[in-house]
Protein backbone atom coordinates (compact mmCIF):
# COMPACT_ATOMS: atom_id res chain seq x y z
CA UNK A 1 0.00 0.00 0.00
CA UNK A 2 1.28 3.43 -0.89
CA UNK A 3 1.32 6.23 1.57
CA UNK A 4 -1.16 8.94 0.67
CA UNK A 5 0.74 12.13 -0.11
CA UNK A 6 0.28 15.25 1.96
CA UNK A 7 0.15 18.75 0.54
CA UNK A 8 1.64 21.71 2.37
CA UNK A 9 0.06 25.07 1.52
CA UNK A 10 1.35 27.14 -1.37
CA UNK A 11 4.25 29.37 -0.39
CA UNK A 12 3.31 33.03 -0.80
CA UNK A 13 4.33 34.63 -4.08
CA UNK A 14 5.55 31.46 -5.74
CA UNK A 15 2.34 30.95 -7.72
CA UNK A 16 0.51 33.58 -9.78
CA UNK A 17 -2.55 35.37 -8.42
CA UNK A 18 -5.66 34.71 -10.48
CA UNK A 19 -6.16 38.37 -11.31
CA UNK A 20 -3.15 39.92 -13.05
CA UNK A 21 -4.47 43.03 -14.86
CA UNK A 22 -1.55 43.30 -17.33
CA UNK A 23 -2.80 39.95 -18.68
CA UNK A 24 -6.11 41.17 -20.05
CA UNK A 25 -7.78 37.79 -20.38
CA UNK A 26 -7.63 37.42 -16.59
CA UNK A 27 -9.98 40.41 -16.03
CA UNK A 28 -13.25 38.61 -16.79
CA UNK A 29 -12.12 35.11 -15.90
CA UNK A 30 -10.30 35.39 -12.56
CA UNK A 31 -12.58 34.65 -9.61
CA UNK A 32 -13.53 37.85 -7.80
CA UNK A 33 -14.62 36.37 -4.48
CA UNK A 34 -12.07 34.90 -2.06
CA UNK A 35 -11.33 31.21 -2.46
CA UNK A 36 -12.64 28.95 0.29
CA UNK A 37 -9.89 27.20 2.21
CA UNK A 38 -10.26 23.44 1.97
CA UNK A 39 -8.59 21.01 4.32
CA UNK A 40 -7.23 18.22 2.12
CA UNK A 41 -9.59 15.29 1.85
CA UNK A 42 -9.22 12.02 -0.04
CA UNK A 43 -10.72 13.69 -3.13
CA UNK A 44 -7.67 15.95 -3.47
CA UNK A 45 -4.96 13.75 -1.99
CA UNK A 46 -5.72 11.03 -4.51
CA UNK A 47 -5.59 11.67 -8.23
CA UNK A 48 -5.46 10.08 -11.64
CA UNK A 49 -2.36 7.99 -12.33
CA UNK A 50 -2.14 6.98 -15.98
CA UNK A 51 -0.95 3.66 -17.28
CA UNK A 52 1.96 3.22 -19.65
CA UNK A 53 -0.45 2.40 -22.46
CA UNK A 54 -1.36 6.12 -22.40
CA UNK A 55 1.77 6.78 -24.47
CA UNK A 56 3.72 5.04 -27.18
CA UNK A 57 7.51 5.02 -27.21
CA UNK A 58 7.63 7.56 -30.07
CA UNK A 59 5.15 10.07 -28.64
CA UNK A 60 8.04 12.07 -27.18
CA UNK A 61 9.64 12.77 -30.58
CA UNK A 62 7.80 15.71 -32.15
CA UNK A 63 10.18 15.62 -35.12
CA UNK A 64 9.23 12.07 -36.07
CA UNK A 65 5.47 12.23 -36.49
CA UNK A 66 5.44 12.74 -40.28
CA UNK A 67 7.28 11.46 -43.33
CA UNK A 68 9.39 14.63 -43.54
CA UNK A 69 11.46 16.53 -41.00
CA UNK A 70 10.02 19.73 -39.49
CA UNK A 71 11.80 23.01 -40.19
CA UNK A 72 13.66 24.66 -37.34
CA UNK A 73 16.39 24.37 -34.77
CA UNK A 74 16.22 20.84 -33.39
CA UNK A 75 16.21 20.61 -29.59
CA UNK A 76 16.26 17.96 -26.87
CA UNK A 77 14.30 19.00 -23.76
CA UNK A 78 14.86 16.84 -20.72
CA UNK A 79 14.72 17.02 -16.97
CA UNK A 80 13.46 15.47 -13.77
CA UNK A 81 10.11 15.61 -12.04
CA UNK A 82 10.33 15.58 -8.23
CA UNK A 83 8.02 16.19 -5.28
CA UNK A 84 8.47 18.80 -2.55
CA UNK A 85 10.90 16.51 -0.76
CA UNK A 86 13.02 16.32 -3.89
CA UNK A 87 12.12 12.68 -4.47
CA UNK A 88 11.58 11.53 -8.05
CA UNK A 89 8.04 11.11 -9.31
CA UNK A 90 7.93 7.94 -11.35
CA UNK A 91 5.25 7.25 -13.92
CA UNK A 92 4.06 10.86 -14.20
CA UNK A 93 2.23 11.63 -17.44
CA UNK A 94 3.65 14.71 -19.21
CA UNK A 95 1.81 16.24 -22.15
CA UNK A 96 3.25 19.15 -24.09
CA UNK A 97 2.26 21.40 -26.95
CA UNK A 98 3.94 24.25 -28.77
CA UNK A 99 4.06 26.49 -31.85
CA UNK A 100 6.25 25.53 -34.78
CA UNK A 101 9.58 27.18 -35.56
CA UNK A 102 7.79 30.06 -37.30
CA UNK A 103 5.63 30.79 -34.24
CA UNK A 104 2.41 29.25 -35.58
CA UNK A 105 0.21 26.74 -33.78
CA UNK A 106 -1.56 24.02 -35.70
CA UNK A 107 -4.92 25.25 -34.43
CA UNK A 108 -7.87 26.61 -36.37
CA UNK A 109 -8.04 29.75 -34.23
CA UNK A 110 -4.39 30.73 -34.65
CA UNK A 111 -4.52 33.71 -37.02
CA UNK A 112 -0.81 34.54 -37.03
CA UNK A 113 0.41 35.11 -40.57
CA UNK A 114 3.26 32.63 -40.36
CA UNK A 115 3.48 29.33 -42.22
CA UNK A 116 2.22 26.03 -40.90
CA UNK A 117 4.69 23.18 -41.17
CA UNK A 118 3.19 20.05 -42.72
CA UNK A 119 5.72 17.98 -40.78
CA UNK A 120 4.97 19.40 -37.36
CA UNK A 121 1.90 18.98 -35.11
CA UNK A 122 3.47 20.38 -31.94
CA UNK A 123 2.03 17.72 -29.61
CA UNK A 124 3.97 15.27 -27.46
CA UNK A 125 3.48 12.92 -24.53
CA UNK A 126 5.67 10.83 -22.27
CA UNK A 127 5.78 9.15 -18.86
CA UNK A 128 8.64 9.71 -16.42
CA UNK A 129 11.01 6.81 -15.81
CA UNK A 130 12.04 5.24 -12.50
CA UNK A 131 14.23 8.25 -11.64
CA UNK A 132 11.54 10.79 -12.56
CA UNK A 133 13.32 11.66 -15.81
CA UNK A 134 11.73 12.59 -19.12
CA UNK A 135 12.96 13.59 -22.56
CA UNK A 136 11.40 15.18 -25.64
CA UNK A 137 12.86 15.82 -29.08
CA UNK A 138 11.36 18.82 -30.86
CA UNK A 139 12.18 22.04 -32.68
CA UNK A 140 12.57 25.36 -30.92
CA UNK A 141 9.23 27.20 -31.10
CA UNK A 142 9.16 30.68 -32.58
CA UNK A 143 7.95 33.83 -30.81
CA UNK A 144 4.57 35.10 -31.99
CA UNK A 145 2.40 38.21 -31.69
CA UNK A 146 -0.79 38.31 -29.64
CA UNK A 147 -3.50 40.86 -29.01
CA UNK A 148 -2.90 41.61 -25.34
CA UNK A 149 -1.43 45.10 -25.93
CA UNK A 150 0.27 47.08 -28.70
CA UNK A 151 3.10 45.12 -30.30
CA UNK A 152 2.75 42.27 -27.81
CA UNK A 153 4.86 39.18 -28.51
CA UNK A 154 4.99 35.96 -26.54
CA UNK A 155 8.51 34.77 -25.80
CA UNK A 156 9.27 31.32 -27.22
CA UNK A 157 7.73 28.73 -24.92
CA UNK A 158 6.59 25.13 -24.63
CA UNK A 159 3.41 24.27 -22.70
CA UNK A 160 3.81 21.45 -20.16
CA UNK A 161 1.01 19.55 -18.43
CA UNK A 162 1.77 17.10 -15.61
CA UNK A 163 -0.10 14.67 -13.38
CA UNK A 164 1.56 13.70 -10.11
CA UNK A 165 0.48 11.68 -7.11
CA UNK A 166 -2.67 13.60 -6.25
CA UNK A 167 -5.19 16.00 -7.71
CA UNK A 168 -3.34 18.83 -5.97
CA UNK A 169 -0.14 17.90 -7.82
CA UNK A 170 -1.76 18.80 -11.12
CA UNK A 171 0.34 21.38 -12.95
CA UNK A 172 0.15 23.19 -16.26
CA UNK A 173 3.03 25.54 -16.93
CA UNK A 174 5.22 26.96 -19.68
CA UNK A 175 8.93 26.44 -20.25
CA UNK A 176 10.93 29.37 -21.61
CA UNK A 177 14.38 29.66 -23.18
CA UNK A 178 17.43 31.35 -21.67
CA UNK A 179 18.37 34.80 -22.91
CA UNK A 180 15.02 35.56 -24.53
CA UNK A 181 14.70 39.39 -24.77
CA UNK A 182 10.89 39.13 -24.80
CA UNK A 183 10.64 37.71 -21.27
CA UNK A 184 10.82 41.07 -19.48
CA UNK A 185 7.83 42.33 -21.48
CA UNK A 186 5.62 39.27 -21.13
CA UNK A 187 2.67 39.63 -18.69
CA UNK A 188 2.19 35.87 -18.45
CA UNK A 189 5.78 35.12 -17.46
CA UNK A 190 5.79 38.14 -15.14
CA UNK A 191 2.61 37.15 -13.28
CA UNK A 192 4.71 35.28 -10.70
CA UNK A 193 5.70 37.65 -7.87
CA UNK A 194 8.63 35.59 -6.55
CA UNK A 195 11.69 36.23 -8.71
CA UNK A 196 13.27 32.82 -8.14
CA UNK A 197 10.04 30.96 -8.79
CA UNK A 198 9.68 32.91 -12.01
CA UNK A 199 13.19 32.23 -13.21
CA UNK A 200 12.78 28.51 -12.66
CA UNK A 201 10.44 28.53 -15.66
CA UNK A 202 13.46 29.32 -17.86
CA UNK A 203 15.19 26.18 -19.07
CA UNK A 204 18.95 25.85 -18.83
CA UNK A 205 21.12 25.35 -21.87
CA UNK A 206 22.45 21.84 -21.42
CA UNK A 207 25.73 20.68 -22.98
CA UNK A 208 25.28 17.27 -21.43
CA UNK A 209 22.19 16.55 -23.49
CA UNK A 210 23.29 18.46 -26.58
CA UNK A 211 23.75 15.84 -29.28
CA UNK A 212 26.72 16.47 -31.62
CA UNK A 213 25.67 17.14 -35.22
CA UNK A 214 22.01 16.82 -34.21
CA UNK A 215 20.31 18.96 -31.54
CA UNK A 216 20.83 21.52 -28.77
CA UNK A 217 19.93 20.42 -25.26
CA UNK A 218 17.76 22.29 -22.75
CA UNK A 219 17.12 21.17 -19.19
CA UNK A 220 13.83 21.84 -17.42
CA UNK A 221 13.32 20.34 -13.96
CA UNK A 222 9.85 20.39 -12.46
CA UNK A 223 8.66 20.24 -8.85
CA UNK A 224 5.11 19.05 -8.26
CA UNK A 225 3.12 19.74 -5.11
CA UNK A 226 3.06 17.04 -2.47
CA UNK A 227 5.32 15.30 0.00
CA UNK A 228 5.47 11.59 0.45
CA UNK A 229 4.30 11.65 -3.12
CA UNK A 230 6.47 8.90 -4.50
CA UNK A 231 5.02 5.43 -4.64
CA UNK A 232 7.08 3.13 -2.43
CA UNK A 233 8.96 0.15 -3.83
CA UNK A 234 7.24 -3.10 -3.01
CA UNK B 1 8.34 14.42 7.94
CA UNK B 2 7.83 17.48 10.12
CA UNK B 3 10.82 19.32 8.66
CA UNK B 4 10.19 21.96 6.02
CA UNK B 5 9.79 20.77 2.48
CA UNK B 6 12.94 21.23 0.46
CA UNK B 7 11.58 22.21 -2.90
CA UNK B 8 9.18 24.93 -4.01
CA UNK B 9 6.63 23.66 -6.56
CA UNK B 10 7.03 24.92 -10.09
CA UNK B 11 4.85 27.95 -10.86
CA UNK B 12 1.70 27.55 -12.91
CA UNK B 13 1.08 29.28 -16.25
CA UNK B 14 -2.07 29.54 -18.32
CA UNK B 15 -3.00 26.78 -20.77
CA UNK B 16 -3.60 29.55 -23.33
CA UNK B 17 -6.03 29.34 -26.23
CA UNK B 18 -4.49 26.39 -28.06
CA UNK B 19 -4.39 23.71 -25.35
CA UNK B 20 -6.47 21.34 -27.44
CA UNK B 21 -3.32 20.52 -29.43
CA UNK B 22 -1.69 18.92 -26.41
CA UNK B 23 -4.50 18.11 -24.01
CA UNK B 24 -7.40 16.97 -26.12
CA UNK B 25 -6.34 14.79 -29.04
CA UNK B 26 -7.15 11.66 -27.07
CA UNK B 27 -10.08 12.93 -24.96
CA UNK B 28 -9.15 10.69 -22.06
CA UNK B 29 -12.25 9.58 -20.24
CA UNK B 30 -12.98 6.69 -17.90
CA UNK B 31 -16.02 7.76 -15.92
CA UNK B 32 -18.22 4.85 -17.01
CA UNK B 33 -16.63 1.42 -16.55
CA UNK B 34 -16.60 -0.86 -19.57
CA UNK B 35 -18.04 -3.64 -17.45
CA UNK B 36 -21.23 -2.81 -15.63
CA UNK B 37 -20.93 -2.36 -11.91
CA UNK B 38 -23.65 -3.40 -9.53
CA UNK B 39 -25.44 -0.39 -8.04
CA UNK B 40 -23.85 1.96 -10.59
CA UNK B 41 -26.18 4.65 -11.83
CA UNK B 42 -25.22 6.58 -14.96
CA UNK B 43 -25.93 10.29 -14.66
CA UNK B 44 -25.50 13.22 -17.03
CA UNK B 45 -24.53 16.65 -15.85
CA UNK B 46 -24.85 19.53 -18.30
CA UNK B 47 -23.87 23.14 -17.90
CA UNK B 48 -21.93 26.13 -19.11
CA UNK B 49 -18.80 27.96 -18.08
CA UNK B 50 -19.63 31.69 -17.87
CA UNK B 51 -17.24 34.63 -17.64
CA UNK B 52 -17.69 37.93 -15.77
CA UNK B 53 -19.95 39.26 -18.57
CA UNK B 54 -22.13 36.15 -18.46
CA UNK B 55 -20.69 35.00 -21.79
CA UNK B 56 -20.01 31.33 -22.40
CA UNK B 57 -16.31 30.44 -22.32
CA UNK B 58 -15.56 28.47 -25.49
CA UNK B 59 -11.97 27.63 -24.59
CA UNK B 60 -12.17 26.07 -21.14
CA UNK B 61 -11.37 22.48 -20.27
CA UNK B 62 -12.65 20.61 -17.21
CA UNK B 63 -10.95 17.68 -15.57
CA UNK B 64 -13.20 15.50 -13.46
CA UNK B 65 -12.06 13.17 -10.67
CA UNK B 66 -14.47 11.00 -8.76
CA UNK B 67 -14.78 8.00 -6.49
CA UNK B 68 -16.62 4.85 -7.55
CA UNK B 69 -20.13 3.93 -6.31
CA UNK B 70 -18.56 2.46 -3.16
CA UNK B 71 -16.76 5.72 -2.45
CA UNK B 72 -13.33 4.39 -3.41
CA UNK B 73 -10.81 6.29 -5.58
CA UNK B 74 -8.62 4.38 -7.98
CA UNK B 75 -5.07 4.28 -6.62
CA UNK B 76 -1.62 4.64 -8.22
CA UNK B 77 -1.12 0.87 -8.45
CA UNK B 78 -4.65 0.15 -9.54
CA UNK B 79 -3.67 -0.96 -13.04
CA UNK B 80 -6.86 -2.95 -13.39
CA UNK B 81 -8.82 0.29 -13.31
CA UNK B 82 -7.15 1.62 -16.46
CA UNK B 83 -9.09 1.47 -19.68
CA UNK B 84 -7.44 0.42 -22.94
CA UNK B 85 -5.94 3.90 -23.33
CA UNK B 86 -4.34 3.83 -19.89
CA UNK B 87 -6.84 6.27 -18.39
CA UNK B 88 -7.52 5.57 -14.71
CA UNK B 89 -11.07 4.97 -13.53
CA UNK B 90 -12.71 8.11 -12.27
CA UNK B 91 -10.97 10.58 -14.57
CA UNK B 92 -12.13 12.54 -17.62
CA UNK B 93 -11.12 15.65 -19.50
CA UNK B 94 -13.96 17.60 -21.07
CA UNK B 95 -13.44 20.76 -23.16
CA UNK B 96 -16.29 23.27 -23.52
CA UNK B 97 -17.84 23.82 -26.94
CA UNK B 98 -18.13 27.13 -28.81
CA UNK B 99 -21.05 28.17 -26.57
CA UNK B 100 -19.20 27.36 -23.38
CA UNK B 101 -21.26 24.21 -22.78
CA UNK B 102 -20.03 20.96 -21.30
CA UNK B 103 -21.57 17.57 -20.61
CA UNK B 104 -20.27 15.09 -18.04
CA UNK B 105 -21.54 11.51 -18.28
CA UNK B 106 -20.46 9.40 -15.35
CA UNK B 107 -21.55 6.79 -12.91
CA UNK B 108 -22.67 8.48 -9.73
CA UNK B 109 -19.98 8.30 -7.05
CA UNK B 110 -20.79 6.94 -3.62
CA UNK B 111 -20.41 8.36 -0.15
CA UNK B 112 -16.72 8.63 0.79
CA UNK B 113 -15.59 7.61 4.25
CA UNK B 114 -12.15 8.93 5.11
CA UNK B 115 -9.86 7.40 7.72
CA UNK B 116 -10.92 9.93 10.32
CA UNK B 117 -14.49 8.66 10.01
CA UNK B 118 -15.72 11.77 8.30
CA UNK B 119 -18.38 11.15 5.71
CA UNK B 120 -18.30 13.05 2.42
CA UNK B 121 -21.42 13.28 0.32
CA UNK B 122 -21.22 12.07 -3.30
CA UNK B 123 -19.47 14.67 -5.44
CA UNK B 124 -17.20 15.19 -8.41
CA UNK B 125 -13.99 17.18 -8.06
CA UNK B 126 -13.59 19.52 -11.02
CA UNK B 127 -10.34 21.20 -12.05
CA UNK B 128 -10.75 24.03 -14.55
CA UNK B 129 -8.25 25.41 -17.04
CA UNK B 130 -8.64 28.15 -19.66
CA UNK B 131 -6.97 31.08 -21.33
CA UNK B 132 -7.06 33.90 -18.78
CA UNK B 133 -6.55 31.58 -15.81
CA UNK B 134 -2.94 31.70 -14.67
CA UNK B 135 -3.60 28.83 -12.25
CA UNK B 136 -6.22 26.12 -12.44
CA UNK B 137 -9.39 26.43 -10.39
CA UNK B 138 -10.65 23.66 -8.13
CA UNK B 139 -14.30 23.18 -7.31
CA UNK B 140 -16.74 20.39 -6.50
CA UNK B 141 -20.20 19.52 -7.60
CA UNK B 142 -22.68 17.74 -5.32
CA UNK B 143 -26.14 16.50 -6.20
CA UNK B 144 -29.45 18.01 -5.08
CA UNK B 145 -31.54 15.95 -2.66
CA UNK B 146 -28.43 14.12 -1.53
CA UNK B 147 -29.21 13.07 2.00
CA UNK B 148 -25.50 13.14 2.89
CA UNK B 149 -25.07 16.77 1.79
CA UNK B 150 -26.14 18.15 5.14
CA UNK B 151 -23.33 16.42 6.97
CA UNK B 152 -20.66 17.03 4.35
CA UNK B 153 -17.67 18.70 6.07
CA UNK B 154 -16.69 20.67 2.96
CA UNK B 155 -20.15 22.07 2.28
CA UNK B 156 -20.23 23.04 5.95
CA UNK B 157 -17.26 25.39 5.61
CA UNK B 158 -18.75 27.10 2.55
CA UNK B 159 -20.73 30.25 3.44
CA UNK B 160 -24.40 29.22 3.49
CA UNK B 161 -25.49 31.75 0.86
CA UNK B 162 -22.94 30.39 -1.65
CA UNK B 163 -23.48 26.66 -1.03
CA UNK B 164 -26.00 26.34 -3.85
CA UNK B 165 -23.25 27.10 -6.40
CA UNK B 166 -21.83 23.64 -5.65
CA UNK B 167 -25.03 21.69 -6.02
CA UNK B 168 -26.27 20.34 -9.35
CA UNK B 169 -30.05 20.44 -9.72
CA UNK B 170 -32.12 17.76 -11.33
CA UNK B 171 -33.20 19.00 -14.74
CA UNK B 172 -36.77 18.12 -15.57
CA UNK B 173 -38.34 14.78 -14.87
CA UNK B 174 -35.35 12.54 -15.40
CA UNK B 175 -33.70 11.84 -12.07
CA UNK B 176 -30.42 10.99 -13.80
CA UNK B 177 -30.03 14.38 -15.51
CA UNK B 178 -28.55 17.32 -13.70
CA UNK B 179 -27.60 20.88 -14.56
CA UNK B 180 -24.81 22.91 -13.05
CA UNK B 181 -23.11 26.08 -14.30
CA UNK B 182 -19.66 27.33 -13.46
CA UNK B 183 -19.72 31.12 -13.00
CA UNK B 184 -16.27 32.69 -12.84
CA UNK B 185 -17.51 36.04 -11.43
CA UNK B 186 -20.69 37.85 -10.40
CA UNK B 187 -23.43 37.32 -7.81
CA UNK B 188 -23.61 33.62 -8.60
CA UNK B 189 -19.84 33.12 -8.66
CA UNK B 190 -19.08 29.45 -8.10
CA UNK B 191 -17.18 28.59 -4.94
CA UNK B 192 -13.57 27.76 -5.78
CA UNK B 193 -11.22 26.18 -3.29
CA UNK B 194 -7.70 26.86 -2.12
CA UNK B 195 -6.40 23.47 -1.03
Amino acid sequence: MNEVPVFPGVRSGTQPAYLHPPYRSSLKRAPAKPLVLLANTLSERTGPVFGHQAVTSTDNDLTGQHAGTPVGERIVVSGRVVDEDGRPIRGALIELWQANAAGRYKHKLDQHNAPLDPNFDGCGRTITDGAGRYKFISVKPGAYPWGNHHNAWRPAHIHFSLFGAGLLSRLVTQMYFPGDPLLVFDPIYNCIPDEQAKQRLISIFDWEHTVPEFALGYRFDIVLRGRNATPMEK
Amino acid sequence: MSDAAKMVPTASQTVGPFFSIGLCPHNPSNLIPEQSVASARVITLKGRVLDGDGQGVPDAVLEVWRADPLGVFSGPDDVASHNASGVPAGFARIPTNERGEFEIRTIKPGVIRSSDEETHAPHLSVVIFMRGLLRQLLTRVYFAQGSANEKDPVLKVVPAQRRNTLIALQSGENENEFCWNICLQGDDETVFFEA
